[in-house]
């Protein structure tokens, strides 16, 4: 018999999971299209999506926002390699989008887009998926896209980088 | 006032893409045993063992520390594991230490390890949580945009994170543990390589590696009866931060300069950059060189790069920064931290051989894991303080 070095043996990971009140209305929201952040009574920052309480502050962020899809990339990657995660073929860019309102950018892909033509200070909209397709899921903003709006002055996000 | 604590021996594996010559607990030992060498005690010397390592996933062993607690001799003995992400390596020495200057304990084991070969880290990185943003190509693409931030505001020439890259893979040939070696390496061969994270090149990359670090830890009497010259911990100091908040500095995290800030209190320091003679310190992509030298205080905000293009953090440089080749050389992930802590040691003991900084003294060993969250940092020296 030769030598065992390895085996392989696969693991599976299946969850049941609890989103949590302010996680239950953002999703509740993508499902129609709408996206709903909350902001925080003591310093006033708007996250989207929600966290339920300000990590800053620690106090419960109850009074809902609904912001719009436009935002501004603050900064940004392109991705030259296979993702796990997105079908989209190598190379593409991902970016810090600041929805205007929101205090605090988050993590998306952009499209309809030289993947080279992203830049810091981009105005972008969110792309929405049909009707028909949309769910409580992330998944519902299908990617941003460039807008003809002027790019947004580095000092006006200097301070969310 | 604490009581003192030394590292007393040093033990590292030759790290490597795939140590399928070992099993996990052999690859351990063979850390275990240099450390044990080097400190001149054997099991019954140890009073307890702290272990360290990424999470469970990377390797998809769970809970690992249940039956490592055999091949680590902890039988009849206190065992505790750490986990704080990447700086998991840092916070498992600091613990460890704490024992002894809590005065629990005369002499503690602390390892820390990762086998990558055996899983994959990137998956396990960029696995679906439900309901949150996936992190989308693994640290890579998490850290890439934070760099290109950084280049914006402080306008560093372009050319910084290859100089980085140029230097540490310089010093690995001179380090026997490095897993990544190019003898050859150039700095065309550097700016030349493949973009992988756009601005991260594929050579400005740490690579996955299989390894292991230990260091055994003790008190000032068991200092004394020690096989060779301890370094002495001066002062040691963590800190955390959340992941995403409003207005966080991403660049320059507020948790890594309160870390720093403390650490230097603790161990007398009013100036950084004059008084250590070197640094080890955790650069998984180039760019976070001159981005810790500002964290860390060792240049002002937006100058950190200086430091790399006037050649102060290579080995002749006035403040060698990852003599060793660091993480961009080695990186057994939860180990990474650790080697950085023992690197340092290494260096106040007059040990490090070819990659030896003159005369070191006093010298910085630093961690850090999560979205850049977790901060751990020591500093050790020649002198008992």
């Amino acid at each position: 018999m030769s030598e065992i070095t390895s085996i392989t043996t696969p693991i599976r990971l299946d969850y049941t999971y609890t989103a949590g009140h302010a996680t239950q209305r953002f999703l509740l929201g993508m499902a129609e299209g709408r996206i709903l952040g909350q902001r925080c009574p003591e310093c006033a920052k708007v996250y989207v999506p929600p966290r339920g309480a300000c990590p800053k502050c620690g106090v419960p962020t109850t009074d809902e926002v609904e912001v719009t899809g436009k935002g501004t990339v603050t900064t940004f990657c392109i991705v030259r390699i296979p993702s796990d995660v997105l079908s989209v073929p190598p190379p593409f860019t991902c970016a810090h989008v600041l929805l205007d309102g929101a205090d605090l950018p988050f993590f998306a892909l952009i499209q309809e887009c030289e993947f080279d033509k992203v830049r810091m200070g981009m105005r972008v909209e969110a792309v929405w998926a049909p009707k028909a397709e949309l769910a409580a899921t992330f998944e519902s903003i299908r990617y941003f896209r460039p807008i003809a709006e002027p790019d947004a002055p580095y000092e006006s996000y200097k301070e969310h980088l | 006032m604490a009581e003192r604590c030394a590292v007393i021996g040093i033990g590292q594996t030759k790290h490597d893409v795939k140590r399928t010559d070992v099993s996990l607990p052999g690859l351990l030992r063979e850390a275990v045993d240099r450390a044990f060498a080097d400190a001149g005690v054997g099991w019954r010397d140890i009073d307890a063992v702290v272990i360290g390592k990424a999470p469970d996933m990377f390797e998809g062993t769970m809970m690992p520390e249940l039956y490592l607690a055999d091949a680590l001799g902890a039988a009849g003995k206190p065992m505790l594991r750490v986990h704080t992400a990447g700086s998991v390596g840092g916070s498992t020495a600091i613990v460890a230490a704490q024992l002894v200057q809590a005065g629990i304990h005369e002499r503690v084991l602390t390892v820390a390890y990762e086998k990558q070969s055996e899983g994959n880290a990137m998956w396990a990185l960029t696995v679906r949580i439900p309901f949150q943003q996936a992190i989308v190509a693994g640290a890579g693409g998490y850290f890439a945009p934070l760099i290109r931030a950084y280049m914006r505001r402080s306008g560093a020439p372009e050319d910084t994170g290859v100089r980085v890259a140029l230097k540490d893979r310089q010093n690995a040939p001179k380090n026997p543990y490095s897993h990544l070696v190019f003898p050859d390496v150039t700095y065309e061969m550097i700016e030349g390589s493949p973009m992988l994270w756009d601005p991260i090149r594929y050579m400005e990359t740490c690579p996955s590696s299989d390894g292991a670090c230990a260091m055994v830890l003790a008190s000032d009497a068991a200092a004394k009866k020690a096989r060779h010259a301890p370094a002495w911990v001066h002062g040691t100091a963590m800190r955390s931060e959340p992941t995403m908040f409003a207005g966080r500095d991403l660049v320059n995290p507020r948790a890594g300069r309160d870390c720093a800030a403390e650490l230097y209190r603790k161990a007398g320091i009013a100036n950084p950059r004059k008084e250590l003679d070197c640094a080890e310190v955790y650069v998984p992509f180039s760019w976070f060189e001159p981005m810790w030298m500002e964290n860390l205080g060792f240049a002002p905000e937006g100058e950190g790069w200086k430091m790399t293009q006037e050649g102060a953090t290579a080995l002749g440089g006035d403040m060698p920064i990852n003599a060793s080749g660091g993480v961009l050389s080695s990186n057994p992930i939860g180990a990474s931290g650790m080697i950085r802590f023992a690197e340092a040691a290494l260096q106040v003991r007059g040990l490090a051989g070819e990659h030896q900084v003159p005369g070191a003294k006093r010298a910085l060993g630093h961690a850090y894991g999560g979205g850049s969250q977790f901060f751990a940092m020591w500093i050790v020296g020649s002198a008992r303080p």
